[in-house]
């Protein structure tokens, strides 16, 4: 599995008033949700974004409320990969939960500038952009077969 | 080795003698808390997967208190969606409109959470039940779908920071104030996927209403549970609420813990958060320069408690609200709200010019009764000051305790002179 896309880079503690406003949580719809993802921190992300894109940030991606409809913006907005220095440790349970990839790599997430093209190669748990590579530890088997399975219900169905 | 309460409590739940830091488990739950904002997603997804069944019907809370009164057309189709939910699966503990309360006052206040349980919530503030001794923790929609279908779900077993507490509070210093100072401390991510363990002395002097606001707030440092000892107020509480059976986990003597903070309770000070984290901490009689405002909110999951709001009235008996100030003040709970009318505290508020809503999350998240416009600041006793959280984007929240928020309603600015 690969994710290949252009970078959109954020700061510090992004979080999840920030990713999707409440005044948008009256409905459950993915591509609702996706028309206002990032809206309050960078107006012009929506109009921006291309699918396959990748979002990079600093520490404590996603803090804040519990709100699934963070990530699930997210995925809907055609982001294919979030990589972080760190997660917010509900946003980083949702996101697997959902299906959304995601990347924990304090190097990369450094290094990577913003309009850069970043390319994430999971199975070989390797990030490249500028000419670097940055290595990525793979998950633990456990959360390994939720992603394989596209998500937790979905891992429960098939158990 | 030793573990520490937390992970006792994670143990047990797991079927396991013991448990380490990192280790990925698979624990069984007491609860699983909802509300009108995250169980509609999680009943789509159980439907989406034919997974629509739940493993027990005294064991799901559903709390429709984030935009009820519905503020619209929308947020009526998603509670109906969650009411429909509820009758059909014959869920116990469901809570709407008249005699819902704010979640996390509601359920202590009701003994739905108690000692030793293990709680998962799709809202973050979910934490707050540590107060009591619980293993509780906020997780999304998903996790909370898994968890009304298997009553189980999947957690790595955190490290800790023990905060050991020694002496009192001086006079008008709160639970709010202890917690601001710890964020300012060690910042939104101080303690990212680990436990807040609160021990030490100075926990008798802390009433269990404040360790409920402290509890609650330990999202905020990145914290996945916040949890405090079980000792005579935390029994008492619980049998006041009706809890007949319980379990008290105390940490072992040899318990490992990541890092280790003395916090001696007397030199504690009233202490505010400034836009736009809860990490932007200054001692009220460091704000050199008045910071004039436009509103107050008192109350919440955070503050909405009875001793908050009658610290609030204190303040505010025979007061006026500043001429430039909005006071929005709203009760954790139906019984609070009562308990409000009855012991005239109500008519303390309404003399003073202040509004007093229903419970309701609303101003918190900027939902409805209380958002700000452009450039408006608010003093506000809630948990988050983000961007936007409560308003426009070009707002800011201060946080701040129920006393001080009194006070600055009253001067109609937040500065070192309102104590």
């Amino acid at each position: 599995m690969k994710a290949k896309g252009i970078v959109h880079k954020y700061g510090d503690n992004v979080d999840t008033d920030v990713i999707i406003p409440a005044r948008h949580l009256n409905t459950t719809d993915p591509n609702e949700l996706a028309k206002h993802c990032m809206e309050d921190i960078d107006a012009a992300f929506v109009a921006r974004v291309q699918s396959g894109d990748v979002m990079v940030a600093g520490k404590n991606f996603g803090c804040g409320s519990s709100r699934e409809h963070a990530p699930i913006a997210i995925k809907a907005s055609g982001i294919s990969c979030v990589i972080a220095e760190s997660f917010a440790r509900i946003f980083y349970r949702n996101a697997i939960n959902i299906g959304l990839p995601i990347v924990e790599s304090a190097a990369a997430a450094k290094a990577i500038a913003n309009g850069e093209t970043v390319e994430v190669d999971f199975t070989k748990g390797v990030v490249s952009a500028g000419g670097c590579e940055y290595e990525i530890a793979p998950f633990p088997p456990f959360l390994q077969n939720i992603i394989q399975a596209g998500g937790l219900l979905p891992a429960i169905q098939n158990s | 080795m030793g573990m520490t309460m937390t992970q006792k409590i994670l143990a047990a739940h797991a079927g396991l003698d013991s448990v380490v830091a990192g280790q990925l488990i698979e624990a069984s739950l007491d609860l699983v808390l909802g509300n009108d904002i995250t169980a509609p997603v999680a009943i789509d997804e159980m439907t989406k997967f034919n997974l629509d069944r739940v493993f027990s019907q005294e064991k799901i809370a559903l709390v429709m208190d984030h935009f009820t009164p519905c503020r619209d057309i929308k947020a009526a189709q998603a509670c109906q969606k969650v009411r429909n939910f509820a009758h059909r699966h014959g869920i116990k503990h469901f809570f709407d409109v008249g005699d819902m309360g704010i979640e996390h006052c509601l359920l202590p206040e009701k003994g739905i959470v108690k000692a030793g349980d293990c709680i998962i919530g799709a809202d973050s503030h979910t934490c707050t039940y540590g107060a009591l001794g619980a293993f509780s923790t906020g997780v999304g929609s998903t996790d909370m779908a898994a968890g009304m279908v298997t009553g189980k779900a999947w957690f790595k077993v955190p490290g800790a920071i023990k905060f050991t507490l020694t002496g009192e509070f001086a006079p008008n210093v709160s639970g709010k104030d202890l917690i601001l100072h710890i964020i300012g401390m060690i910042g939104v991510d101080g303690a990212l996927y680990q436990s807040m363990e609160f021990c030490g002395p100075g926990v008798a002097n802390v009433s269990m209403e404040n360790r409920l606001t402290i509890t609650n707030m330990a999202i905020e440092a990145g914290a996945k549970n916040g949890i405090f000892p079980v000792d005579e107020l935390t029994i008492a509480y619980m049998q006041k609420a009706g809890v007949e059976n319980y379990t008290a986990y105390e940490a072992d003597s040899d318990a490992i813990y990541d890092r280790e903070i003395e916090i001696d309770l007397r030199q504690v000070k009233p202490t505010v958060a400034f836009p736009h984290l809860p990490e932007n901490t200054h001692t009220v009689d460091s704000i050199a320069e008045n910071i004039v405002i436009d509103q107050v909110v008192i109350g919440s999951c955070t503050n909405g408690w009875y001793s908050d709001l009658e610290a609030a009235a204190n303040v505010l008996r025979g007061n006026k609200v500043a001429p430039n100030v909005r006071c929005i003040i709203f009760p954790g709970t139906q019984q609070i709200y009562l308990d409000c009318v009855r012991n005239g505290l109500m008519e303390v508020f309404i003399n003073a010019g202040c509004a007093v809503s229903t419970p309701t999350c609303g101003p918190c998240l900027g939902g409805h009764s209380g958002c700000l416009a452009q450039g408006e600041r608010a003093v506000a006793t809630t948990n988050r000051n983000f961007v936007g959280r409560m308003g426009h984007t070009e707002s800011e929240i201060y946080l701040a305790s129920p006393y001080v928020a009194a006070k600055a309603a009253i001067a109609g600015y937040l500065g070192a002179g309102i104590l």
